[in-house]
Parts: C-alpha cells; structure tokens; sequence
C-alpha cells in the first residue's frame, strides 16, 4: 500500500504476456482510480527489465505455452513479486498469468514450476475450455456474479491456503466446479482478457485492497452493467 | 494462349456437378455459389482442386488482413495476360478454390486468396508459381493457431519448395515464415500494428524498429533475424519498383495500406511478366472489393463500408476513414470469433473529434471499451437509427465481418 497519494499499477510482461486484450486490466482500474481522485502511475514492465517491487498493484495477462513458461523462469529468477507480495502488494492474474501464480503448470508437454504465490497447480484438461464462463462469487468477496470469457487447456487444482473465487455455473474454470482463486490480496481467475470490464465491482475491489480505503464513491456503470446483464442472460440455460 | 488438360473422368463429372451446383445455388438465391459446389465436387473426386489447378499458373495470396483486396488488385494486373480465374467472393478455403477454379473454366492463369491456415495444403494442391505473403497478427483468437505458430506452420510448408515468394519486408513473423526459402521478392508493405511482433519468433530475443513508422526498419537483438531490404516499396503515391522507377498509383481504395497491396500486386504480377506501366490502369479500375470499400448514397448520405476484422484491421480503418461521422458494429458470432476481448487491443483513441455512433450484437462491449479510452459515443439499435442520427454528407462505417455483411444486406448487397 502507497503511503504517498499516488497508485503504482504494472502490468507484468505485456511481451510475453498480453493475449487477448489484457492491457484492458490496467486501463481500467487507472481510470476508476482517476475517477476517484487517485493519482495513478501505470506502467508496463518488459520480461527483460526487473520488477520493482514498490508497486501497489501487479498485473498478469494471458499467454501461449512457450511465452508462459518463459515468463515464469524470469518471474523466478527476479524475486520482485515475490517480495512485492509479502509486504502485501495486491496481485491480479489472468488465464496463463493466473496458472503460473501456482506451484506447477503445465506448459509445452513439461511441468513447469511456478511462483507459489498461491496454493494451487495446474496440469491439461481433457479439452479445451473455450466460451463464455460465469459464477457467483465467494460470499467473503461481496461481489456480484463473475461474467468472463474463457480459452484454456488447463485445468487447475486449488490447495488448502486459497479459495476460488467463484463457483462456476457456466463454463469451466478451475475444473467444472470452481473458477479462480484468492488468497490475501493475491487473486487469479480464467476469465481472460479484460475480465474487468464486465465485472467493474471486481477492479473496485483490487482498489480498496491496494489503498486500503473500505469504500469508494459510487461510478457510473451503466455501461458496464448493460453489458453485464446482456452477458448474463446470454448465456442463461446454457447449463 | 490455348490450356489443355486431360483431366480424368472422375474430375470432369466432379466439375461439371460442382459448377451446377454453384448456379443452383446463386439460381436459388441460397447463397453465392462459391462453397457449395466446390464442396460437392471434392466429395466426388477429393484431388479436384488438384486436377483443375493443372496446367495454370497460380498466385496464392495469404495473410491475416488484406488478402481479398490484393487477391482482386493481382487478378486485375494478371488480366493484362489472359483470362484469370480468382475466388472474389472471400471463399479462401479449398471448397471456395475448387468452385472458383471449376466456374472459370479453362484459363491460363488463377489468383486465389488463401486462408492462411490452408496455405500448406492449397500450396500442396495447387503448385503455385508465386504466393504473396502480407502479414500475421491476431486474428480471433478463440480459435485461430498462435501467431507464431502461424509462422511456423507457414515456414514448414514453405521448406524447399520451388514457389517464389512475394513478401512483406516490414512483418517479423512473415520474414521468418520466409527465412529459409531461397526465392523471395521483398516488398516494403508496412505494419501499422506492431503488438505481435516484438518478440523474435526465431529466438525470442527483443524486436527492436528504428522508429514508430509503418515501414521501420526493424532488427532482433539477440539473433541475424532482421528486415530484408526491400526490392519494392512505398513513396509517397507512389511504388517504387527494384529498377528504382517511380510508379505513380492512382486507386479508388483508400489508405495507404491498399497502396502497398497495390505494391504487392504489382510485385506479384512482374514474375508473370507484366509491367507495371501496363499493371497500374487496371488496379485504378478496381472501385471496391466484396463490398468493402463501397460508397453507397441512401438519403443524402455519402456511406462508405470499411471492414475490419482484428486489431491491426481496425488501425488500418482508422486510417483510411475520413474526418466525418463514424458508425462502428461490432458483432461476435461465429464468423468473427466469439471472443470479444481484441477490442481492448484497439486503441480508439484516433476517432475523438469524430461523432460515433455503435451499434451490433456486442454494442455494449464496444461501449465499454469506447468509455475507457476515452471516445465518446452513441448507441443506436440499428442501421436505420444511425443513418438517421447523422447529417446529410459522408458517413464511414466499421464493421467486423458478420456486422459488415449485415450493412451490406441493408444496401442491397452492395459490391
């Protein structure tokens, strides 16, 4: 948490990481912490710079396996998130980025070690999970349904020291029954991309982690909720 | 000059089954003819496209973005030879080649736009002279291959292979799908999106370009990939061909990425032996490209249909539109992948200053992305709506490619 008025988001290896529209992530938690009087300083930190370790908030998108795994062995081999999350930096990882944050991920037919900043390891599904995916979020979380989109071949095994995000009623997730994980201010989902951006509530939630502040004005959302709803009954009896 | 084939009789029936079935279904008004029939004649003789590939010389045109214009633009300089066949209607996979073959009949020459994940086997198949290879980026992720991958599929394929190739300098991933071929004709085409390529698909080392233009010259810092120096290129209006002459380029497509097609068009067509003082009158002919491009008045507006399927389409767009009212719509129905996520990879932000207006399936994803980055807008439930939410005068529209046939259909299919 910044003692200084200014919020430090990274997005962490857009090189290796960056997919399916991830810099979405970063793009709207700035501009809702804009929106509520912070000062933001974003940044994008490449896999071959190191990673600071003051930041407030810490991005990882989706990637392929060769990417993946790369980006897990400099991650590693950089000890700065690690340290970051210690002194309880807030941590937001999708899809690939989500995998790795895990003891063990399976990338180009290896196990690959991960950062163990969650307990939690991932090997390959049966079949691709690929499609809309929803669930109503951990109660502890006060969110509303989680809405998202997935594409992943993994399948992810949560440990004692975390609990999923949310329990699926669309899609896959983790493995049919949970979607995603948290743990202290370190959360991972397979809603891929800008997952934020139909789920507002969510980047309102890393916020009030990362500043410490038990509320935060109110933002106009209709958009966000029209396309919520939109989504939510789209995919309603689908299950 | 005169082809003769001695097609076998399976191939013949398979032709003439496929070229009924084409007219049945254009006859019908079920669609336009140029899957159909090709996939009834590969049912009968699987080595159709082979066999009515025989005894022509062949283009391929392959890439993520512009295939279908430069397809058109190469046909058109290919016309200065003979008669040319091509698949014009964006049917770019086999079924779409073998109707598009059997329909034109006997001609010495074929340009077929290619879908770039059946480039191995329509190469296989057909035994082109030249391929003309564009670009690589994202391109509906929910379901295409890496764009690495790509490359790499696209460079086993080319391995040892007799074909020529005409390729764009200014894309990493298209250097390095052609590294190891040996016959290869580099032009200057451009890349405007540069999100996937800033990794070396050789080493994974850091691409690095001179400058944030489209044509930079680029390098990878850890291994010899690096961008070829160009035969042909863009100046100004004008291509520059490998003999230094300057080739002034008069077309009805906008931008300056259809002045590179035009430039690949141009390259493709010299290795038939077509000069491109002779090339250049017939590509100034081509007005619009399957309803791309199309400028239509409806109600004292001036529309003009511009499609855009993936982010660096869209770049491209911004590029070509005109300052003036703008209609985007965006749709995500199997065609154009079901993932909206790209939209996030688009930065917007060239189209402040300009009125918008969103419409489409998936209006409400495009509002969210358009309110992030700062554009306004307004949301209009139809085509109609949004034509009456304009003034008289030019208004661009932007579509992805299920949005863009919707438009087209409300004007009446245009061309």
């Amino acid at each position: 948490m910044s003692t200084e008025s200014r919020l430090r988001i990274v997005w962490l290896y857009p090189d290796l990481l960056s997919t399916y529209g991830d810099r979405g992530n970063l793009l709207i938690l700035a501009r809702r912490a804009h929106l509520r009087g912070l000062t933001v300083e974003p940044s994008e930190v490449r896999s071959d710079q190191p990673v600071p370790v003051e930041a407030d908030i810490y991005l990882l998108g989706g990637g392929e396996d060769g990417p993946q795994a790369l980006a897990a062995q400099r991650l590693i081999a950089d000890g700065g998130l690690r340290k970051a999350v210690e002194r309880r930096a807030v941590v937001f990882a999708v899809c690939a980025g989500y995998q790795l944050m895990g003891a063990s991920f399976f990338a180009k037919g290896q196990r690959c070690t991960g950062l163990e900043l969650l307990d939690l390891s991932s090997d390959r599904g049966p079949s691709r999970a690929v499609g809309e995916l929803a669930g109503e979020v951990d109660p502890d979380l006060g969110l509303p349904t989680l809405t998202g989109f997935e594409n992943h071949g993994g399948r992810t095994h949560l440990g004692p020291d975390v609990r999923p995000l949310a329990r699926v009623s669309v899609g896959v997730g983790n493995d049919g029954q949970t979607e995603g994980a948290w743990s202290g201010t370190v959360l991972g989902t397979y809603s891929h991309g800008p997952a934020l951006s139909r789920n507002p509530a969510l980047a309102d939630l890393l916020l009030r982690w990362a500043t410490g502040r038990q509320t935060l004005e109110p933002l106009d959302d209709t958009w966000s909720d029209r396309l919520r709803g939109e989504r939510l009954t789209a995919v309603k009896g689908t299950t | 000059m005169r082809v003769t084939t001695h097609r076998p009789f399976r191939a013949r029936l398979a032709t003439s089954v496929s070229r009924g079935a084409a007219a049945l279904s254009r006859a019908t008004g079920r669609g336009d003819g140029s899957v159909i029939g090709g996939r009834l004649g590969l049912i009968i003789d699987p080595d159709l496209l082979a066999h009515l590939a025989a005894g022509r010389e062949i283009a391929l045109v392959s890439g993520t973005n512009g295939k279908t214009t430069t397809t058109r633009l190469t046909a058109a300089a290919l016309g200065v030879r003979g008669p040319v066949a091509t698949n014009s209607y964006g049917a770019n996979m086999p079924t779409g080649h073998t109707s598009a073959l059997a329909k034109a009949g006997e001609t010495p020459y074929a340009v077929l736009e290619v879908d770039e994940h059946y480039l191995p086997q329509v190469l296989a198949a057909t035994g082109p002279r030249v391929i003309a290879l564009l670009n690589l980026s994202r391109d509906q992720l929910d379901r295409a291959k890496e764009v690495a991958m790509m490359a790499q599929l696209w460079r086993d394929a080319l391995r040892d292979k007799p074909v020529h190739l005409v390729a764009n300098a200014d894309d990493p991933m298209v250097v390095f799908a052609a590294a190891e071929s040996t016959n290869v004709t580099w032009v200057a085409a451009g890349q405007r999106w540069h999100d996937d390529s800033w990794v070396c698909p050789e080493c994974g080392g850091a691409i690095v370009r001179a400058d944030d233009g489209v044509d930079a010259d680029w390098r990878c810092t850890t291994c010899n990939l690096r961008r070829p120096a160009p035969q042909w290129r863009l100046d100004g209006e004008a291509v520059v061909g490998p003999d230094g002459n300057r080739y002034p380029v008069h077309l009805q497509l906008p931008g300056r990425v259809n002045r590179a097609n035009a430039a690949t068009a141009l390259a493709v067509a010299a290795r038939f032996g077509v000069a491109p003082a002779d090339a250049l009158p017939r590509l100034a002919e081509v007005a619009s490209v399957a309803g791309r491009y199309a400028q239509v008045q409806r109600d004292g507006r001036a529309i003009r249909l511009l499609l855009a399927k993936n982010p660096a389409g869209w770049l491209e767009a911004f590029d070509m539109a005109d300052q003036a009212p703008t209609l985007l719509s965006i749709n995500a129905r199997d065609p154009d992948g079901l993932d909206t996520s790209w939209l996030f990879d688009v930065d917007f932000a060239p189209l402040r200053g300009r009125p918008v207006l969103i419409t489409g399936d998936r209006a409400f994803d495009l509002a969210v992305r358009l309110e992030v980055n700062e554009v306004p807008f307004r949301h209009v439930p139809t085509f109609a709506a949004a034509l009456a939410a304009v003034p008289p005068g030019r208004l661009e529209v932007i579509a992805n490619y299920t949005a863009f046939q919707d438009i087209r259909a409300e004007l009446d299919r245009v061309n």
